[in-house]
């Protein structure tokens, strides 16, 4: 099983895209959400990261981080390397966050290996939430 | 240099930090979100409080300490960058009590990369790496040509300066100022500048190291 981190630099962002994202695949796939600095601001934070991250490799095979700009790359990024092992478990999905989570859960959930999980993701932005004949 | 040598460059960069916190604010106001002068003057205050009370065998764990002192403390872009940057110094150091010239700028380079796999930045993009790539290669130079820890950290940090000012006129193609465009040229990039103080207060550590080498 492959589980998802969701990274974003609000707090309430991270936990309601997370829930959007459970719901969708029927809670089959171990989902994270953290977000805000550790003040409680807006803004991330790489030990809530490691945190999350350290409890997800103990729960599933590989983990797939969406986060969501900016330093939330580069505090992801920088969680791997405070990492003492299990860094090569994890990948990065370049995808529009909420989408993109909900995609990926899904794809987690028929027990797609991780690379399908992360194209998922990545596919997310192709969306058509309007339909053809927008708007 | 030794443990205590490390130490009391952190501790000058701290000092920096301090003295400088409304000059960084400034710089970041004009192409940032104002924060980079008290995210650094706080983390780098954290750091030397943990690691004024630890003794340490050798330069790595010292090294790491600040790496995760770092993480845990400066907010932004800069608490991942940094920290990864002594995170890759500290593994370079893992068991030395002692550095040279050459194991500084082996260190200093294992950083630099870290730095630039995190950000994926390059020169000429308005950041750190305009400020520490030159003090990278000015340290490769010094050790061509024989020179100690001291001489070859003075040249880094004029190295640096020159890098630091260099980002004046660039456009910012990383972070926050790049969503400014044009507008963010004219203005000395902050972590440039942090940058270039880094390298100051490891020149200042130095001082008067390496005649004995």
């Amino acid at each position: 099983m492959i589980g998802l981190l969701v990274v974003s630099h609000s707090r309430d962002a991270a936990k309601g895209i997370t829930e959007i994202a459970s719901q969708m695949c029927g809670g089959k796939v171990p989902l994270r959400g953290v977000g805000g600095s550790d003040d409680g601001g807006l803004g991330t934070s790489v030990p809530h990261i490691l945190e999350a991250l350290k409890e997800l490799l103990e729960e599933v095979k590989e983990v797939l981080i969406l986060p969501d700009l900016g330093s939330a790359v580069l505090s992801a990024r920088a969680a791997l390397e405070f990492l003492e092992d299990g860094a090569d478990r994890i990948t990065f999905a370049d995808a529009p966050i909420l989408e993109g989570a909900m995609m990926a859960a899904v794809e987690a959930s028929i027990g797609s290996p991780l690379s399908r999980v992360r194209q998922a993701a990545e596919e997310a932005h192709l969306l058509k939430k309007l339909g053809e004949e927008a708007p | 240099m030794d443990v205590q040598g490390f130490r009391k460059a952190i501790l000058h960069m701290a000092e920096t930090l301090q003295a400088q916190k409304e000059y960084l604010t400034e710089l970041d106001s004009s192409i940032g979100d104002a924060d980079h002068g008290i995210n650094m003057e706080r983390g780098f205050s954290k750091v030397v409080a943990k690691i004024s009370e630890t003794e340490y065998g050798d330069l790595g764990t010292l090294a790491k300490d600040v790496a995760m002192g770092l993480i845990q403390s400066v907010g932004g872009a800069s608490g991942p960058l940094y920290g990864t940057l002594f995170m890759r110094i500290s593994a370079k150091l893992q068991g030395k009590s002692e550095m040279d010239l050459a194991l500084f700028s082996e260190a200093f380079d294992a950083g630099l990369q870290g730095l630039r796999d995190l950000g994926k930045a390059e020169v000429g993009e308005k950041t750190m790496v305009d400020t520490l790539t030159p003090a990278a290669q000015a340290l490769h130079e010094a050790l061509t040509e024989g020179e100690n820890l001291s001489q070859g950290l003075e040249e880094a940090a004029e190295a640096a300066r020159k890098g630091m000012e260099g980002t004046i006129p660039l456009v910012a193609k990383k972070g926050r100022a790049s969503y400014l465009g044009e507008r963010s040229a004219g203005h000395q990039d902050p972590g440039a500048t942090s940058s270039y103080f880094l390298l100051q207060a490891f020149r200042e550590a130095a001082k008067g190291h390496g005649e004995k080498e």
